[in-house]
């Protein structure tokens, strides 16, 4: 057994680390892609290689021994995995918005603080638990609540999807903040592995994003207080947990997209290399859905080079400003239907060879990991807020 | 003028208590405001006072107290 050195803690991934991430996507992500799938399985090979090259405490400051990688940089790396495995990138995009949420709002906490040191060296998989049974799929309200006494919590709450919660080694459950504080008065709470059990209340069968394993559970917990959050749980959303969501949501779509029309063109090529000399008539409708990836990649990467300046500019309410927040609400809503449109039409090209689950230009989960998009915090649930936000701001 | 503010949070800040029981300082989110009702007060706010709340006012902790909001409010007026 090895023990990691404060150097090593200090200089965790390579120097390229999107081309790391970007190798582990196809040499290990694509390889498994099809079988997590078809069983719907923990994408194990993939995260487990993730960690090995040390990527999942890229966000950690450099003061607390961790990278400090840019948010711009996190989605990039959602993109290249979402070429391969919209599941492993999901998972990985998950993950990733837990750990923004520590970082930006549980540093004043020293057991925190040290907990994110530890993360990174132990290469920690966050869950997140905000779902719950009896709320409507608002993640702005709770049902349980935290309980405090002699400087422990005690917390239970049954929850309707935990994304690979059986996965995890920890969570980070939303609960009322006390027994007595309505539904709208949230905190965040630290779940670390061994303080909690979870007991599995329904299955993850689904249509697409079968690998992220994400069926109802009850958990129960306990731990030291301060593994709450000092913060509210209102600010945390809008500060981070919302829009950092939308921008690494955002990078697996557009990678999903990409991966679809990069199948498409290597459709295409086959097609023209088989009659040298006679451009294939898919070959127009291939410039055509390209040319929406353009459009789609544009958007994605303006808004999370957007994000990536806010967050590094260090002001807390930069991200939740009401003009960003319309922004990033409209790269959601848009880039979740540009995904399966971008999808489809490379399914037209591709033909039948996409329509076959046994070809090498297969589409089939593509299109069904893509059309998870738009149910991930509905988008009429998104647009009725961007319709009550702009009734409040005055200017662009 | 914490009269009208207080109306217009009874009226429209969905809180889980009476506002009578809230003091000038006490959190409104804590007792219950939630965003979307934020919305709504600083909208009728803005029609009572005959104001404008410039997008920089557009913060959480703006809305955040009586006492709060009623300081946004004067800072507003004083600028016009």
């Amino acid at each position: 057994m090895t023990t990691v050195t404060a150097q090593e803690g200090a200089a965790p991934v390579g120097p390229r680390p999107l081309e790391t991430v970007a190798r582990i996507a196809s040499e290990v992500a694509r390889v498994h892609a099809d079988s997590v799938d078809r069983e719907g399985r923990f994408p194990a090979e993939a995260i487990e290689a993730l960690k090995r090259a040390r990527m999942l405490g890229v966000l950690v400051p450099a003061s607390l021994g961790g990278p400090e990688l840019g948010l711009d940089e996190v989605a990039a790396m959602c993109e290249a995995l979402a070429h391969h495995c919209a599941s492993t990138a999901m998972i990985f995009a998950m993950h990733h918005i837990q750990v923004a949420c520590l970082v930006r709002h549980g540093q004043s906490s020293p057991l925190l603080r040290a907990y994110l040191t530890e993360l990174n060296e132990r290469q920690a998989l966050i869950a997140s638990v905000t779902s719950e049974v009896g709320v409507g799929g608002e993640m702005r309200a709770s049902v349980t609540c935290v309980e405090q006494r002699d400087g422990r919590f005690t917390l239970d709450k049954d929850a309707t999807t935990i994304s690979y919660g059986e996965h995890a080694d920890d969570l980070l459950a939303t609960a009322r903040r006390a027994p007595d504080a309505p539904r709208s008065d949230q905190v965040a709470v630290l779940l670390r592995k061994g303080d909690f059990t979870l007991e599995r209340t329904s299955a993850w069968d689904t249509l697409g994003m079968r690998g992220t394993c994400s069926p109802g559970a009850k958990v129960r917990s306990s731990g030291p207080a301060e593994q709450v959050l000092p913060v509210p749980f209102a600010d945390i959303a809008s500060q981070t947990m919302v829009p950092v969501s939308h921008v690494l949501w955002s990078s697996v779509w557009l990678g999903i997209a990409a991966g679809a029309v990069g199948r498409a063109r290597a459709f295409v090529r086959q097609q023209a290399r088989a009659r040298p000399g006679t451009t294939p008539p898919t070959a127009v409708r291939l410039a055509e859905v390209h040319n929406q990836l353009q459009t789609l990649r544009a958007s994605v990467h303006e808004v999370s080079s957007d994000a990536g300046r806010r967050m590094a500019a260090g002001d807390p309410e930069a991200l939740s400003s009401i003009g960003f927040s319309l922004k990033m609400n409209n790269l959601k809503v848009s880039a979740s239907q540009l995904v399966v449109d971008i999808v489809h039409r490379a399914l037209l090209i591709c033909g039948i060879q996409g329509y076959k689950n046994d070809s090498p230009f297969s589409l089939g989960r593509h299109l069904r990991d893509a059309h998870s998009a738009a149910l991930m915090i509905g988008n009429d649930r998104i647009l009725a807020t961007n319709a009550s936000l702009l009734l409040v701001l005055k200017d662009e | 003028m914490t009269e009208a503010i207080r109306n217009i949070l009874k009226e429209h800040g969905r809180l889980s208590v009476d506002i009578s029981t809230l003091t000038d300082a006490a959190d409104l989110y804590q007792a219950g405001m939630t965003s979307h009702a934020s919305v709504n007060v600083m909208l009728a706010l803005e029609a009572n006072f005959e104001i404008e709340f410039p997008d920089k006012f557009l913060r959480r902790s703006v809305f955040s107290s009586v006492s709060a909001i009623s300081e946004a409010v004067d800072e507003i007026r004083a600028a016009r």
